[in-house]
């Protein structure tokens, strides 16, 4: 084998290697010669893996229309990719699991009780709309599966803001309907959230468990928290955006939530409700749509936090995260911009 | 416990040191020919001073230097020069050489020292100076920078320490660990000469805390001197100068410039070996310690080799390539350069040999858009944003990379290494930097 090597001298020898086969394939390329195993498929598979205890939680309070409504997102963010790729002659690019994940958080993010149409739809503006002709993975501006639920919340805000009673219920009939936790605080106050779940303590174990109305993926705040603690054990996320994020929402309750005046506010109970457990660590963490650096995305988080509690307390939406985020999204490319990186050795101001 | 270490970015490749930093250094023997590269120097490279049909010994002058930035070239083996030729260099680049053989029947002869001035610390540093420039020394860590040039700074920076390298953080690399191990007071020598020609009394060796044994050697071999043994954190690339710098002494080279601007001058351990030998015997850089290693090599090791020995020699005194062998690097896999041609010879600054598997090597795959995750922002020792260089290079948007600091990536490759995109940044910069001006 090396003898042969070696007779071959002239400039074509890198086709004539690559030609002689597997057993003489000679790889000249840039450097660096190694890389590390993390690719953007396993990425996206390991996030969507992580969201299973979630999934369960949200299946077990609101029994099989909880999984039809999720099967009904992926599905058709996979056809959605599939035929834009189609039609623009793009590789297609299923099996990288990202239409998988945005259908999957899309369904998160939905109510038990719609209509078929409304996941297959919304999983169309996500996937096709929002994503690919933005220009594909990478190049959209906007949360796909938030503009998702944008669309949905705005195009049938009645069916988006119907909720069905949590019980652990397997039969498929249809359950009672009820107000969210967030709701109830925004239209009655706390006073009758606190009535309505017995005790403060209980309150909290309850939205900490999941027993509550909501999406989906807004049941259980351990389940949320299992999922993410496994990507940040990873590194697949860091503490920046989630932590930014949750402190200024707690921060904001507080000063500016309660009834008798600033800092009277529960931040717990803020905390703890709606889609800011989810939002925080897997909506505002998507890579694509969030800023690179480290001073950016605390800065990206503490935004969302910040008009998160803005709209729960002062809009006419009882819950802001999924604007918040979005809104925070169309500053990214400026934060990154304006929160560029400190170069080693540059001149540091005196 | 911690070891000092730099403050941005880093990462940790798979060391895969095992498969040759238990073998001893082995004198290879010597070859019958060799081709001796006329440019073997990052500067202007040298004017042959021989001619075809001479009979040269082993260490006499074959290019002398042209220029001050430049290095001369000695014969690495007594024997006759029978061509003048070009070869390819991995680095890509044609340049001149010279071919020298000994006849079949001709006695192998080893250079031998005329001298051994064993009060060499008591020499004038231009005395010194005059030795290694002689003698032909360059930066052996890979960036060949001529040794005279870098110990001799302008006036109006004043060094105050000097450091060796020791650290070795590309994966794979051995060479200087054993130099280490095996040859400890040269090196501890070398670096007294260094610190003599400079003036300085402060001297620093940094070796990662992956090479335990050989810490313990350099710290026997340092007792009694100025020179402290500092162990330092493993991270890729903590052998980078002005990484080193930072964990040595925390001072930070601005950007754009030079170790110097911090009174700092960084030698590598190969190199400080070779001042010795130059300073004490009059040895000219004609042999070096290669690392051939990695699992497309059957059996690893740690060649002392003549400069101008073709790396098929090498792998052959190595055992040969593995069927899976995919892809040969000169230096590591990290900085390193693929080449195909095992004749390519051994030069100055041939730190390793490395085969991967097809298993482990990357290729110019086909790579995706980037999913902006940041990592190579994290991993960035020098605080850049690599994932933008990348994009405008993609684009055609040089002078924007530029604003990016284009020209403070030392193409490192950590930032590749951690994508999951697979995107050929380092490639892209290369790029990049041939498109703009600095
Ligand atoms: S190759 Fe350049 S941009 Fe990439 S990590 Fe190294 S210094 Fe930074
Ligand atoms: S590591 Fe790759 S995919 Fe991630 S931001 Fe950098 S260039 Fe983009």
């Amino acid at each position: 084998m090396l003898r042969h090597r070696l007779n071959l001298k002239d400039g074509k020898i890198i086709r004539k290697i690559m030609e002689a086969g597997k057993e003489n394939k000679l790889i000249v390329s840039v450097s660096p010669h190694i890389k590390s195993s993390e690719s953007v498929d396993k990425i996206m598979w390991t996030v969507t893996a992580t969201l299973l205890p979630t999934f369960v939680m949200g299946v077990y309070y609101f029994g099989p229309k909880a999984v039809i409504v999720t099967l009904l997102c992926i599905i058709g963010s996979l056809l959605s990719e599939y035929f834009v790729q189609k039609l623009a002659g793009k590789d297609i690019s299923l099996k990288d699991g990202s239409a998988v994940l945005t259908g999957l958080l899309l369904g998160m993010n939905m109510p038990s009780t719609l209509p078929f149409y409304i996941p297959l739809l919304s999983s169309f503006v996500a996937v096709a709309i929002t994503k690919q002709l933005f220009g594909g993975l990478g190049y959209n501006i906007f949360n796909p599966a938030l503009m998702g639920r944008a669309f949905a919340l705005i195009t049938w805000p009645r069916a988006m803001t119907t909720w069905a009673e949590p019980i652990a219920n397997f039969t498929g009939m249809d359950a009672k309907t009820t107000a969210t936790p967030l709701g109830i605080l925004k239209e009655q106050g706390l006073d009758k959230l606190l009535e309505v779940f017995g005790s403060k303590m209980h309150l909290y174990s309850e939205l900490l468990l999941g027993h509550r109305a909501g999406s989906l993926g807004e049941t259980s705040v351990i389940a949320i928290l299992i999922g993410a603690a496994f990507l940040l054990l990873r590194g697949y996320i860091t503490l920046r955006i989630p932590a930014a994020f949750l402190a200024a929402v707690a921060a904001g309750a507080w000063v500016f939530g309660g009834k008798q005046g600033i800092f009277t506010g529960d931040p717990l109970v803020h905390v703890l409700s709606g889609g800011l457990m989810l939002g925080a660590f897997y909506m505002a963490t998507d890579y694509v749509t969030c800023p690179t650096t480290k001073k950016g995305q605390m800065l990206f988080g503490a935004g969302c936090g910040l008009l998160t509690i803005l709209i729960r307390l002062k809009a006419g939406y009882p819950e802001g995260v999924m604007f918040s985020i979005l809104i925070m999204n169309c500053f990214t490319p400026l934060i990154d911009r304006g929160f560029r990186t400190e170069v080693f050795g540059a001149k540091k101001k005196a | 416990m911690s070891f000092t270490t730099f403050p941005l970015g880093g990462i940790h490749p798979p060391e895969r040191k095992e498969l040759a930093s238990a073998v001893s250094i082995e004198v290879m023997p010597q070859p019958q020919r060799v081709v001796i590269p006329l440019s073997q120097h990052i500067g202007a490279p040298c004017k042959v001073s021989v001619e075809v049909g001479q009979e040269v010994k082993a260490g006499e002058v074959i290019g002398t230097p042209e220029g001050f930035v430049s290095a001369p070239v000695h014969a690495s083996i007594t024997g006759k020069v029978t061509a003048f030729t070009s070869v390819l260099m991995p680095i890509g680049r044609m340049v001149p050489a010279v071919v020298i053989e000994r006849a079949a029947n001709h006695p192998v002869e080893a250079w031998q020292p005329a001298e051994d001035d064993k009060d060499y610390l008591k020499r004038s540093p231009d005395e010194l100076k005059g030795r290694i420039k002689a003698a032909g020394i360059v930066g052996m860590g890979g960036a060949t920078f001529p040794t005279h040039v870098k110990i001799s700074p302008p006036k109006e920076k004043p060094i105050d320490s000097v450091i060796i390298n020791g650290a070795e953080c590309e994966p794979y690399l051995t060479a200087d660990h054993r130099v280490m191990l095996e040859y400890p007071e040269s090196v501890i020598e070398g670096l007294k000469i260094l610190m003599t020609i400079l003036g300085v009394t402060k001297g620093y060796v940094g070796i990662e805390s992956n090479k335990p044994d050989a810490i313990t050697k350099m710290l026997e071999a340092a007792k009694g001197s100025n020179i402290e043994v500092r162990t330092l954190q493993i991270k890729y690339p903590q052998g980078a100068e002005k990484m080193l710098i930072k964990s040595i002494l925390n001072r930070e080279v601005p950007a754009g410039g030079l170790p110097m601007d911090v009174g700092v001058v960084v030698q590598n351990v190969g190199t400080a070996n070779a001042v010795y030998e130059a300073c004490r015997y009059g040895k000219p850089l004609i042999e070096r310690v290669v690392s051939v290693t990695g699992g497309g090599i059957k059996s690893p090791k740690n060649l002392k080799v003549k400069v101008g020995t073709p790396v098929s020699q090498l792998i052959e005194t190595c055992g040969g390539l593995k069927p899976t062998a995919g892809k040969i690097i000169s230096g590591g896999p990290m900085m390193g350069f693929a080449f195909y041609d095992l004749n390519t010879p051994v030069i100055k600054g041939t730190s390793g040999i490395v085969v991967l598997e097809q298993k482990d090597a990357t290729g110019s795959d086909k790579f995706n858009n980037c999913i902006r995750c940041g990592r190579c922002v994290d991993a960035c020792p020098m605080g850049l944003m690599p994932l933008m260089l990348s994009l405008f290079s993609e684009k055609g948007h040089y002078a924007d990379a530029k604003d990016y600091h284009l020209f403070d990536c030392f193409e490192c490759g950590s930032c590749t290494y951690v994508c999951p995109a697979k995107r050929p940044i380092v490639q892209q910069i290369k790029l990049a930097k041939t498109q703009v001006k600095p």
